[in-house]
């Protein structure tokens, strides 16, 4: 059944569409993703235009959040002070991302540099990943136990001025280290239709140090609002976000979110954390392919 | 009786083309109006229309019919992708201050046979002699290139229709030619123009408005984006919510 999509101009497949969402839903439940670095790049390959792929994913990543973002409050696992303090920075940065959208569009690079992005990005967290999670298999099968990492945040961070405590965090730093980040990860929501929870947490435990237990929630935290702030921007800037796509994927990714949360729990974390890898690096090998392959299409057409 | 009348029809195209009085057309299309569904798949429009005689007399050699429906002109930038460092990026671009977002062309025989190629470029009849007014003439050895691509890319999309033969002239009097209207055509005033040729020469031509628009949900949709960016906003973050805390509340109970 075709479904026509009033801002992206073409007819889709409504099973298509619900049923890609429900893939990247699966995924996002299992291994507790937001999912738009699958959504945007699937978007492109079925032939939505980047632009249209990338605002309409964020709106989805939206949806994909909510009820985690309401779990973990429950569960009191979210420090609201750092993510405050992260969403203020995505607001900054996607607002920073509409500008770097459409000096790009402009200059009619937008498609290199989202592959771009997406192959570097997806390609260096992928291999950390997996490097990370077969480390930790071959320690479990042979029964070690890694050494416990110290805890402790990049000396960068040490080194800027005014502290604030993160009591949940565990934290005495400066606000503007967290700030930065948001500003990033709001680029890049805005750019890629990503929340950005694959760069956010690895960097709240690695560069900032936080503690553990809060990380995944405050990242869903940071990753709801941005993701809000990024659909907003979107809609008063490129006019992209195609309110009948995002319906489409949201009924697909919610549904699919809730059975991978289920499936999630029968997995042992470290299968689930290289079965993401995994999915990543093949995402991102997809990418770089299409980079270099001769494209279909050598001229594109845009309407000034 | 017939026969007979062929035979002083003879000396009447002589006459009719040296000028005094030539034939007429009163053209009609189906559609006055085309509006873009939520299913939307594309329409097919119906051009047809009536050949009027000075005298009321078919000559003996028909003319030929050519329809043209024609979207509304955009100013567009043409991109061309090149292998640079391993990587396939856009490299030259060329701008068009005016091409047609829509071109469909349906003719009652081949066009090479209608026209002599001056007529036909006078008269964009053909893909190939559609006006394509690139906006500098700095790179001239370019142009053609970025002309053929911009014309492949189209018809591809079907954007750009060219249907020779397909005219149906019923009696010599009346003809018809059905046109397809992609699903990709933007909103906007098209133009059916239908030419009568005779003798390699136009000798008559009539022009007809068309208004393709977004119906219903779409053309509210499509509306409130442009017009109402901040609620449009506004409300595609409240139905992201919705639906995910519905799931979310659904989710936790099953």
């Amino acid at each position: 059944m075709d479904l026509y999509l009033p801002i992206a101009n073409l007819s889709v497949n409504i099973f298509v569409i619900v049923g890609l969402g429900g893939l990247v839903g699966l995924l996002s439940g299992m291994f507790g993703v937001g999912g738009g670095f699958l959504t945007t790049p699937l978007l492109i390959f079925y032939g939505i235009p980047p632009t249209v792929a990338a605002a309409s994913a964020a709106t989805q990543v939206t949806g994909a959040s909510v009820s985690g973002v309401i779990d973990h409050l429950s569960r009191d696992t979210v420090d609201v002070r750092m993510g405050a303090v992260l969403v203020g920075g995505g607001v900054v940065g996607a607002v920073f991302g509409a500008g770097i959208f459409s000096l790009l569009q402009a200059a009619g690079q937008m498609d290199t540099v989202i592959a771009i992005l997406y192959v570097v990005l997806l390609g260096s967290i992928g291999l950390l990943m997996a490097y990370e999670s077969v480390h930790s298999i071959v320690a479990m099968r042979t029964g070690q136990r890694p050494p416990a990492r110290k805890r402790r945040h990049h000396p960068l961070v040490a080194a800027l001025p005014f502290r604030w405590r993160f009591y949940k965090s565990g934290l005495y730093i400066s606000p503007l280290a967290p700030f930065l980040l948001g500003i990033a990860t709001g680029v890049l929501t805005m750019l890629l239709g990503v929340g950005g929870g694959f760069i956010m947490v690895p960097a709240m435990l690695y560069l900032l140090g936080m503690t553990t237990q809060v990380v995944v929630g405050t990242s869903l935290f940071q990753i709801l609002f941005v993701t809000m702030a990024s659909t907003l921007v979107h809609s008063l800037t490129t006019k992209a976000v195609d309110l009948v796509l995002a319906m489409l994927l949201l009924l697909g990714s919610v549904t699919g979110a809730q059975i991978g949360t289920r499936l999630s729990r029968k997995i042992r974390p470290e299968y689930l954390r290289i079965g993401l890898a995994f999915v990543v690096l093949v995402v991102a090998i997809r990418m770089a392919l299409g980079l270099g392959w001769r494209p279909d299409e050598i001229y594109t057409l845009d309407v000034r | 009786m017939k026969r007979w009348l062929r035979f002083i029809g003879l000396p009447l195209v002589a006459w009719a083309s040296g000028g005094a009085s030539l034939p007429t057309l009163v053209p009609d299309v189906s559609q006055r109006e085309v509006e873009i569904q939520y299913s939307f798949k594309g329409a097919e429009l119906l051009l047809f229309g009536a050949i009027v005689y000075p005298d009321g007399v078919v000559p003996k050699k028909a003319p030929d019919i050519v329809v043209v429906l024609k979207g509304p002109e955009q100013a567009t930038v043409m991109r061309e992708k090149q292998k640079i460092a391993g990587i396939w990026v856009n490299a030259e671009t060329m701008r068009f201050q005016s091409t047609p977002s829509f071109y469909a062309i349906a003719s009652s025989r081949s066009l090479d046979h209608l026209t002599d190629a001056r007529t036909a470029a006078i008269y964009e009849l053909g893909i190939n002699n559609i006006q394509l007014s690139p906006a500098s003439f700095d790179n001239l050895e370019q142009i053609p290139r970025f002309e053929r691509g911009l014309i492949d890319l189209q018809t591809r999309r079907g954007l750009f229709v060219e249907k020779q033969g397909t005219v149906e002239i019923t009696g010599g009097v009346l003809y018809r030619a059905r046109l397809p209207l992609s699903a990709r055509a933007i909103v906007g005033n098209y133009t059916a123009e239908t030419f009568l040729i005779q003798d390699g020469r136009v000798v008559a031509a009539a022009i007809r408005d068309i208004v393709v628009r977004k119906s219903g949900f779409e053309r509210f949709m499509a509306f409130a984006a442009q017009q109402y960016s901040f609620f449009y906003g506004m409300a595609a973050i409240f139905v992201a919510v919705a639906m995910g805390w519905i799931a979310g509340t659904i989710g936790r109970r099953v």
